[in-house]
């Protein structure tokens, strides 16, 4: 014993506090913290997505639209890979041996132990020929995977497509999609996505610390099982939307097809069109690339992107809101002398109507009648009330849709343009504007914009005497009719039904013998409007109608891109429309219908402003409107402006020289 | 005379040290055989494996020890300069001839795949000596004549190591200093070294030294204020001030300019200055996560999934402790670590009836030794120690190591049964 004994207890202490510590640590990595068993079942679980094949769509009467088509991907695993004739390999994947080298390499630097993908989607011919080698060539098996396919290559806009997941819907998902899913980008793909997509299922398999499976992980226990996605009935017609493909081929233009009873909408054709086919497997990049290049735009949706003066077919509106207040009776007439004067602006006619009440003045599409009609609400109380009453017309003629987003069940509908007394105020200076000032709205020009669908709705309306349904393309999901109540509403105008038919009489007497008259449907009665867009260069040509006029069964809005008077294009091709749809065949002469079909109305691209950059150009519509009205002379002014907004035409009352349809 | 019970082989032989001894190295075994399970050879006996080679290694060590407890320990402390020159001259040697595993030049091959690890022996030699050196009569810890000359015995195989460099078993040594306090050795020290490594662990961790000093200089401030009518203890704070400031710059240099880069991001790591999960990370992160994993009962033996799919390299070496926490859990770890302190407090009671210096200081620097592998080791696997390659005694898998635990213990336990007998020299 020294004098240093009692120093032991400090040895002890020092022991066992430190073993005590090592204790305290343990108890918290081993007890409190809950993270670490959950990152070692990460460390060994790879959860497999088991993909679900995406659901079909299908047009109304059951036909296919989009499918799905297996095509095999041969993948490799390094390790697994024993020597082998490398060059009859090559010889059945048609490649050559640098090429072989080249992905084997690539296919190493990602694993050795892992699979990868050698060669992407082989069609099922291709395949076919492969599959029986296959075992020869150990460490390479193959992957089945399903991709869209569109048998008749038809409604891509309408369809629109798949596209891999970006970084932002991830995020938004949350943790629904990960990197490499499918996403539907745009039209019914992007709208129905949840429907379509199905169930995605998870397979767990064990793997060791390189990632090598090892097995399934408790007997497959916690594994789930994919759900295909929903087939997904669509209200579009095949036989019409083909048909509305084929004629405006060669044109600019939309056709928008809605049935009046119901809402649904029959064809979307958005012209120049592509083949969905294009934008799917290994070519889909160049593909892409091309269509983004394209200064025509196939990839813009015109249905519900593109926005057009709608010239005469916006005529009966204010007639109507007229006859609704009581401003006037279909029995006023007004003596057309060939031109209309607003204040100073002269308004002209086509031609000397003499004599036209409501449906005369419809029939002829008479400026002066309705540029009348116009003033008169503007103007009911007077010049110094025209703010109050013009916001009063303005709430009216949204009530058909313009101006806003009807809400068709797809996304990146766009909203028009119906200008606010405050646009005007803002160009004019509060107060300075008049009827006389914004009379050109009267006939659907000025600063008025729409899109085809929202054209095509207000015939539903018309057609309807007074309501519409929501615009929708979904009819089933599965087996089950989609019978939501936002579908199944009537939207009113607020105009009562009995005034609809003086308007309505005018509508079939321009297709009886009017200015459609060339359109007549024998056996059909057709009830329809001709228009023609005021446009730097060629105006466009618009026709909307419906039909039959008794139980109308279409609706229907038809634009062709600076092809001129809409009874030379437009109403041809909603006539031809109108009678598939009804008739299930077109009995008129072939002759025409082939010059309508074979006709080259392409824009001069040196007019033609590439319509990928609308959205920049709506901001400068505005401005260049505002700059347009101040100057003079007019035409110059267009012209100097054409560069930047082309596609997009505008009329103001002080350019308003040239004479009106 | 040798049919005298009391002279008998096993004749105060402490059971209860063994038989902690025999516990942990079949601990080892059955967790050794998990960690390196190879479903190739099903066997446990197959000596392509490491379980298999453990169990040689374990029945090799069981008759070392045997021969251990039937020789003569008394020659021990006449031989003991003389093992500590042999093994300082295998610490050289090991440095021109030595075969390179893993970066420490640490190894002498012996031929017939056995090689040898002069730096486990120096652990044996140095204890011997210094154990013969404080036995002698005139030789005062306090005074700084034998404070040097005890400290020159642990420097000196130190900083041989070092040049291997092998900074695990290096640090190994410092552990000795308990020795030196239980021998006399003023408490300073050991304060002075506690603060160090405080000192040491901020001056990494905070960017700024002033935020460190500044502190520092308040406390010595307030403490001199305090005591100021006392010269002495003033004095002392200063110049204990000025050491501390001193060592904050050598640190700082020593990490900046010193050490090397894996050496810094293993530090590093443990400070939680970085976090690199997938490089120098990798180890302690999934050591952590097979332990954590292990909850209060484990995973279950041969089903801790950290370990069958072999997530932590070097498992059945020097992270054997993460099969003990992942498939016995925080019971099983427990154990183990009571085990040890169990068998370092025995072996402190064994010191303590010793009426030979000798066998005191030596048995303190067994305990010493043993235990700065256990914390080490096991910090070294729960991240609170930077990775240090050290194996966990008796448990880990490695012929050397367990052979050379095994020498260290039971010459204790023979010198142990000799309590009775002659007090040398």
């Amino acid at each position: 014993m020294n004098s240093f004994f009692v120093r032991r207890y400090i040895i002890a202490g020092i022991f066992t506090t430190i073993i005590l510590l090592l204790v305290a640590k343990l108890f918290y990595i081993q007890i409190i913290d809950d993270h670490y068993r959950l990152y070692a079942t990460k460390n060994v679980l790879r959860p497999i997505k088991q993909y679900p094949a995406r659901g079909p769509i299908l047009d109304r009467n059951g036909k296919i639209l989009v499918q799905n088509e297996a095509f095999y991907d041969i993948m490799v695993t390094p390790k697994q890979v024993k020597p082998f004739d490398t060059l009859e390999f090559c010889k059945l994947l048609n490649i050559d041996k640098t090429e072989f080298d080249l992905r084997f390499q690539k296919a190493i630097k990602y694993s050795p132990s892992l699979p990868s993908i050698f060669e992407k989607q082989l069609s099922a011919e291709t395949y076919a020929s492969l599959q029986e080698r296959l075992s020869e060539f150990p460490g390479f098996f193959s992957t089945t995977r399903y991709l869209r396919t569109y048998p008749d290559s038809t409604a891509a806009q309408f369809l629109g497509y798949i596209g891999e997941v970006t970084d932002r819907d991830i995020k938004r998902s949350g943790g629904r999609y990960q990197p490499g899913d499918y996403i539907g980008v745009s039209g019914v793909e992007k709208a129905y996505e949840d429907v379509l997509r199905g169930q995605v299922g998870v397979k767990y398999t064990v793997v060791n610390s390189h990632g090598v499976p090892q097995g399934s992980y408790e007997n497959g226990a916690f594994d789930t099982v994919a759900r295909p996605g929903e087939r997904l009935k669509s209200s579009l017609d095949l036989r019409i939307q083909k048909l509305g493909e084929e004629l405006m081929k060669g044109k600019v233009g939309s056709i928008v097809a809605i049935e009046p009873s119901t809402g649904e909408i029959l064809a979307f054709v958005s012209s120049p069109t592509y083949d969905p086919n294009l934008l799917v497997g290994r070519e889909r990049g160049n593909n892409a690339a091309k269509m983004y290049k394209d200064p025509y735009d196939p990839l813009l949706i015109r249905p519900i992107q593109a926005y057009y003066p709608p010239g005469s077919s916006f005529k009966p509106l204010s007639a109507l809101i007229a006859l609704q207040q009581g401003i006037i009776t279909p029995q006023l007439t007004y003596d057309c002398p060939g031109v209309y004067w607003a204040g100073n602006h002269p308004v002209k006619c086509l031609e000397v109507h003499g004599v036209v009440n409501l449906s005369g003045a419809v029939a002829g599409s008479c400026n002066g009648y309705f540029s009348m009609v116009f003033q008169k609400i503007i103007d009911l109380n007077g010049y110094k009330k025209v703010d109050t009453t013009f916001s009063q017309w303005r709430t009216n003629v949204a009530k058909f849709g313009l101006g806003s987003r009807l809400g068709l069940d797809m996304p990146n509908e766009g909203k028009g343009f119906l200008p606010t007394a405050q646009h005007y105020d803002k160009i004019y200076h509060y107060g300075a504007w008049r009827s006389s000032t914004v009379v050109s709205l009267a006939i659907g020009q000025g600063e008025l914009l729409a899109t085809p669908l929202q054209l095509a709705n207000i015939e539903c309306t018309i057609a309807n005497h007074g309501y519409y349904y929501t615009p929708h393309l979904i009819k089933a999901i599965g087996d089950k009719e989609v019978t939501t109540a936002e579908f199944t509403s009537k939207h009113y105008v607020g105009i009562d039904s009995l005034y609809f038919e003086p308007l309505i009489d005018g509508m079939q007497a321009v297709v009886d013998h009017g200015t459609a008259a060339a359109s007549k449907i024998p056996g059909i009665v057709m009830c329809g409007k001709t228009g023609t867009a005021q446009n730097h260069g060629e105006d466009h040509s618009i026709f909307v109608a419906f039909a039959p006029r008794i139980h109308p069964k279409i609706a229907i809005a038809v634009i062709v891109e600076n092809g001129g008077q809409g009874a030379h294009w437009a109403a041809p091709i909603a006539s031809y429309m109108v009678e598939k749809y009804l008739t299930d065949t077109i009995r008129r002469p072939m002759d025409e219908f082939n010059r309508i079909k074979n006709a080259n109305l392409m824009p001069d691209l040196a007019n033609y402003y590439s319509s990928s950059k609308r959205s920049m150009l709506r901001d400068s519509i505005k401005k260049a409107k505002a700059d347009s009205l101040r100057k003079l002379p007019a035409k110059k002014s267009v012209s100097t402006k054409s560069k930047k907004n082309n596609t997009i035409a505008y009329v103001t009352p002080q350019n308003n020289r040239r004479r009106y349809e | 005379m040798n049919n005298n019970p009391q002279r008998s082989l096993f004749f105060n032989v402490d059971w209860i040290a063994v038989i902690i001894f025999l516990c942990l190295c079949t601990i080892g075994w059955f967790n050794i055989h998990s960690a390196a399970f190879d479903p190739r050879y099903p066997s446990a006996f197959d000596m392509h494996t490491d379980y298999g080679k453990q169990l040689v290694f374990i029945i090799v060590a069981v008759s070392l020890g045997i021969i251990i407890l039937l020789l003569e320990s008394r020659f021990l402390v006449a031989l003991a300069p003389a093992i500590y020159a042999i093994t300082t001259l295998l610490l050289m040697a090991v440095l021109v001839v030595g075969r390179n595993v893993g970066g420490n030049q640490a190894w002498i091959s012996l031929g017939g795949g056995f090689r040898l690890q002069p730096s486990e022996l120096a652990k044996f030699s140095t204890c011997l000596l210094l154990a013969r050196y404080l036995n002698g009569t005139n030789v005062k810890i306090t005074e700084l004549k034998s404070f040097l000359i005890a400290a020159g015995i642990i420097l000196f195989p130190m900083a041989l190591i070092m040049l291997q460099p092998d900074a695990g078993s290096t640090l190994v040594f410092s552990a000795l200093i308990l020795v030196l306090y239980r021998e006399g050795l003023s408490p300073y020290f050991l304060i002075l070294e506690g603060l160090f490594i405080t000192l040491f662990v901020l001056t990494i961790k905070v960017d700024n030294h002033l935020y460190v000093i500044g502190p520092l200089v308040a406390i010595a401030a307030i403490i001199m204020l305090l005591f100021k009518r006392n010269k002495k203890i003033v004095s002392a704070v200063f110049l204990g001030l000025c050491m501390c400031i001193a060592f904050i710059f050598s640190v700082n240099f020593l990490y900046n300019h010193v050490l090397k880069p894996h050496q810094k991001v293993r530090i590093d790591i443990v400070l939680g200055i970085t976090s690199d999960l997938k490089g120098k990370g990798y180890n302690v992160n999934q050591s952590k996560i097979a332990i954590g994993s292990g909850k209060l009962w484990g995973q279950g033996y041969m089903h801790g999934t950290q370990t069958i799919y072999k997530f932590v390299p070097e498992q059945s070496t020097d992270f054997i402790f993460c099969t003990v926490g992942e498939e016995w859990g925080f019971a099983g770890a427990v154990t183990v670590l009571g085990l040890y302190l169990f068998l370092v407090l025995r072996i402190i009671r064994i010191a303590e009836r010793q009426r030979s210096t000798f066998t005191r200081v030596y048995a303190y620097g067994v305990a010493s030794v043993i235990f700065f592998h256990v914390v080490i080791n096991v910090g070294m696997t729960i991240g609170i120690v930077p990775s240090i390659g050290i194996p966990l005694p008796f448990i880990s898998y490695g012929g050397s190591s367990l052979v050379s635990f095994t020498l260290l213990l039971f010459v204790l336990i023979k010198l142990d049964s000799n309590r009775m007998g002659i007090i040398y020299a």
